[in-house]
């Protein structure tokens, strides 16, 4: 497991290769690879801009029935999220952009679960498993 | 911060992104296409994707407003070069990218801008 800090924006860029690569590794198609890489954009932004930074914990994971996957855990101890449904409704959003962040990156996942209290920080746990 | 160079052939300005685009990389780009045409007064736009491994919500939203931009300054924007896995993924994703021309390729991108003259 490999974990990377979010504080810039090339901190970003590097979690996209990073991520890219480990969804390669687990013979992820182009397509799937380009989905998570893609979540894996939007949830470190939302780490960077929400949540002040925090890590990403990259892991290439077996499910039971031995199919190969990428499990990417973003952590930060921000402001959290007041109301978790909300933040998931497509077109809902907190600042200036369009919304789909959270709810996108939830679609082109496999497994996501979000989990946040105001004043304790935020962790996104997303799974894409390989077909 | 890498800067994406512009560059100007008849009354066209050509955009390749060839580096992984951070944020700030891509809010850069948008300003300088917005000087370069009140300055050169082209009349349309290139942008190639070709090299673009993602497009999430952040780089979609600004390639749509380069588009947007480009009007106020009476000129076309068109996307080119789009891989299937983004067109695939910016789809589900939820991004239509309304708004702006799409094309295959570069060749096409300007038959369209022509076109229109």
């Amino acid at each position: 497991m490999d974990e990377l800090p979010i504080q810039t924006g090339d901190d970003v860029v590097r979690i996209r290769q990073h991520v890219r690569n480990a969804a390669a590794a687990s013979g992820l198609s182009l397509v799937d690879q380009t989905k998570l890489v893609t979540a894996a954009s939007e949830l470190a932004r939302n780490t960077l801009i929400h949540g002040g930074g925090g890590v990403v914990r990259v892991e290439v994971v077996k499910s039971a029935v031995g199919r190969n996957g990428v499990r990417l855990h973003f952590a930060d101890e921000g402001p959290g999220i007041p109301d978790v449904d909300l933040a998931l409704t497509d077109g809902w959003t907190s600042g200036s952009g369009l919304g789909l962040g959270l709810s996108g990156s939830r679609r082109l996942v496999d497994e996501f679960e979000l989990k946040s209290e105001p004043g304790l920080g935020t962790n996104v746990v997303v799974v894409k498993w390989s077909r | 911060m890498e800067q994406v160079p512009i560059l100007k052939i008849g009354q066209t300005l050509f955009v390749s992104i060839q580096i992984d685009l951070q944020d700030e990389s891509v809010l850069r780009l948008q300003e300088d296409l917005a000087e370069e045409l009140a300055a050169t007064s082209a009349r349309g736009v290139i942008i190639d994707i070709t090299a673009v491994e993602i497009v999430d919500s952040f780089i979609g939203r600004m390639l749509a407003m380069i588009g947007q931009i480009s009007r106020l300054f009476d000129a076309e924007t068109v996307i080119v070069g789009m891989r299937p896995a983004v067109a695939i993924t910016l789809t589900e994703l939820g991004l239509s990218l309304s708004g702006v021309r799409t094309a295959l390729n570069a060749e096409k991108g300007l038959a369209i801008l022509n076109g229109r003259a």
